[in-house]
């Protein structure tokens, strides 16, 4: 350890500082950066989880529990590329429903009526997908796309000003707001778009089936003269796209700022001349629609893809969302990468049955990997503390390496 | 009037497990700790009380092995609050995360278990209801009172109500209520006068998951013969209600019979009378608890105000 912290602090910042000026700040800062510090936080949590895993495996059942860890460890990619697919498959919505809970958590809201905007965009879309057949064929699967968008802003407009005009809190409101929306659902899904033998939505026209948009050329296993393909379709790239979108107005607009201000001190940014009202609804009518655009791109995949069930159950993507944006850190490129994650060792943990195993290890897993990363945080905040504190006690010498930190950051001035 | 007297009992098997579970939350944010696990706690409280139930059936019956059930419910409870009460208050983690951790660890946990002990591994606990009392001796006797609040009722629906009145005093009539209240409203100012503000935190997060463990007894016992690791989100809505009681005891109490009273009328729609003449699908029915829920809020919160250090970790350092 002692060996450890002198190669971190003497030997490798003088063995930097004799690299050519520029790339080393540059791979200083990025070592010191707080997004460095962050992702470095997940993945630990996610080592810590992963080896709470195996000790669950071990003490159910010694014998098979090396193989079984195997068997998470490759996730999606035990069946080869199909696999792969349908790991980006069951992310897709994810992503989407991560980005909700995870930009109105920027934007100091709590989001808990992902289910509910989830399932009422993937019921519009739906509806419009079987119903609407006279649009014609490229715009079919986008309007119904836009309706879904649109159905879940409305699930976050009505908890939105209820918050900003009526003081209701929103995490009251959008829980009822999820049950208001399950049932309401179902009752569209039975009166409209039933089909009784497989209780089950129907299937969309196929107009209204997502394109593959090329992925079937990647994800899919040679079974013999045919194709297996797998369910991933250009919903994972609107998905993405919708990342970055929202990455953009959180980042690099007016209109962000003004959103994420609201959340840190609503009456500061009143007295500064945003109209936090307004913000604040915003803020609900954007996360709603994109947890209802990710209902709609779950439930648009053809065939092969996800039908909506008629049941008295809130759909569980809407809570998935929660620990997807919270591993990301409501970053919303981090979400895309804890969504693929927790999509990935899900699809593996489905594979755990073959060998006697339950697989709600992975849901175990997950919850301890969520419950290390809040841990984590106070380990980030005594870490620069007790290394400061080991500099100082510890190393006499370490002091010039400090003026030379001090003299670099000066020269970056 | 038998209508009205099933009503006001199924009202009860709705509003009790909220009440108390809501409770549960109001000691965790009053001492000034978001509870967004008391769903995870629900289930955890029922899947051990539930399996002891399971597994003792056979030997006894009746009141006694209720209210065994009951005290390990509550133990298993404010035992598996300690994980949140750990990270929220000794590591100063974020709330909502450590929540969110506890929410999905414990259904998970559950059906594992399930699975790993029981024959056949299979996930459900199936249990023989045996707890109902018919008749309490006299006061069921008592006329309409007795048929409204003593026939077809469970021991639970009156300890409920018990653990409301003692949270009442606890919360207003003693010191410790009074210190937890001013942790969740000014730690700091708490801390100046020799109050630990870590301990009394620690106390309303063990109590809610306390609490929140007997809920989910509670919750499963009238309403289904096995447990199936879920309690329908009543977690969520006991958060909800207790926001809508705006974390005193009293609304709260009130905010629970609301709601229940609104669940029971729609799921007794087909056999009240003029209910049942009316078109209407059942699936509105079944929203209408939450859609009236949210309309009573929309006029009833202008003023509602959280404790003031809800979810904000206590540093002693921080001004």
């Amino acid at each position: 350890m002692k060996r450890l912290q002198k190669f971190f602090m003497g030997h490798s910042i003088q063995r930097l500082s004799k690299m050519p000026g520029g790339s080393m700040k540059r791979l200083q800062h990025f070592f010191m950066s707080t997004g460095f510090n962050h992702a470095s936080a997940s993945v630990f949590s996610i080592i810590v989880g992963l080896l709470f895993g195996l000790i669950i495996l071990f003490i159910s059942n010694p014998s098979q529990a090396l193989e079984g860890f195997g068997i998470i460890l490759k996730g999606g990619f035990s069946t080869g590329a199909k696999g792969t697919g349908q790991v980006l498959y069951f992310a897709t919505p994810l992503i989407l429903t991560g980005l909700s809970v995870g930009f109105a958590f920027k934007t100091g809201l709590f989001n808990i009526g992902a289910a509910g905007q989830f399932i009422m965009g993937g019921t519009t879309a739906v509806y419009i997908g079987v119903l609407w057949t006279s649009i014609p064929a490229p715009f079919h699967w986008m309007v119904a796309l836009l309706g879904a968008t649109i159905m879940g802003g409305l699930w976050g407009l009505i908890p939105g000003l209820l918050k900003a005009y009526m003081n209701v809190h929103e995490v009251i409101s959008t829980i009822m707001m999820n049950y208001i929306g399950m049932y309401t659902a179902n009752f569209l899904v039975k009166s409209y778009i039933y089909d009784s033998q497989m209780a089950l939505s129907k299937n969309v026209a196929p107009t209204a089936v997502l394109p593959k948009g090329g992925l079937d050329y990647v994800f899919y296993n040679q079974m013999g003269n045919s194709k297996d393909l797998s369910t991933v379709n250009a919903g994972i790239i609107i998905a993405l796209v919708m990342a970055i979108i929202i990455f953009i107005i959180i980042n690099k607009t007016t209109f962000g700022y003004e959103l994420k201000a609201c959340g840190f001190n609503k009456n500061a940014s009143k007295y500064a001349g945003i109209n936090e009202k307004r913000s604040i609804v915003l803020s609900m009518v954007i996360a709603g629609a994109l947890a209802g655009l990710g209902g709609g791109l779950l439930y648009l995949s053809g065939g092969s893809g996800r039908r909506i069930r008629v049941v008295d159950v809130l759909a569980m993507e809407g809570f998935n969302g929660i620990p997807v944006a919270l591993l990301g850190l409501s970053n919303p490129i981090g979400i895309v990468f804890s969504a693929i994650f927790i999509s990935y060792i899900t699809v593996g943990g489905n594979y755990l049955q073959t060998l006697n195993f339950v697989p709600e290890i992975i849901e175990i897993i997950i919850a301890c990997i969520i419950y290390f990363s809040a841990l984590s945080m106070f380990f980030r905040t005594l870490l620069p503390r007790f290394i400061k504190f080991i500099k100082h006690k510890k190393f006499p010498e370490g002091e010039n390496i400090e003026e030379g930190q001090t003299q670099e950051e000066g020269g970056e001035l | 009037m038998n209508v009205l007297f099933l009503i006001v009992q199924q009202t009860m098997f709705f509003s009790i497990p909220l009440l108390i579970v809501a409770l549960g939350g109001l000691f965790s944010e009053r001492g000034g700790v978001t509870n967004i696990a008391l769903d995870g706690m629900m289930i955890m409280g029922a899947f051990t009380s539930i399996f002891f139930i399971n597994q003792m059936q056979a030997t006894m019956s009746g009141q006694s092995l209720l209210l065994i059930a009951i005290l390990i419910a509550v133990g298993t409870g404010a035992i598996f609050s300690l994980l949140h009460a750990y990270a929220s208050i000794n590591m100063k983690s974020d709330q909502i995360i450590s929540g969110t951790a506890i929410n999905m660890l414990a259904p998970a946990f559950a059906i594992y278990v399930a699975r790993m002990i029981q024959d056949n591994g299979i996930q459900q606990i199936s249990f023989n209801n045996t707890f109902r009392i018919s008749s309490v001796p006299i006061l069921g006797d008592i006329p309409v009172i007795g048929g409204l609040f003593f026939r077809n009722a469970y021991i639970t629906t009156y300890i409920g109500f018990a653990i409301l009145i003692v949270s009442v005093i606890v919360l207003y009539k003693t010191k410790f209520g009074l210190r937890l209240r001013a942790c969740g409203e000014h730690p700091h100012a708490a801390d100046s006068v020799g109050i630990n503000v870590y301990k009394m935190r620690y106390a309303g997060v063990i109590i809610s998951g306390a609490l929140a463990g007997l809920g989910g007894l509670v919750f499963v016992v009238p309403t289904s013969t096995n447990f199936n690791a879920t309690v329908s989100g009543y977690g969520f809505l006991a958060l909800a209600v207790m926001i809508f009681g705006q974390w005193k005891p009293l609304r709260v109490l009130f905010a629970a019979l609301f709601f229940g009273l609104m669940k029971t009328i729609a799921a007794a729609s087909s056999v009240i009378p003029i209910l049942a003449t009316l078109p209407i699908p059942s699936d509105v029915y079944k929203m209408t608890p939450f859609i009236a829920t949210l309309i009573v809020l929309a006029f009833s919160s202008k003023d509602s105000q959280a404790p003031r250090a809800v979810a904000i970790p206590y540093d002693k350092g921080s001004r």
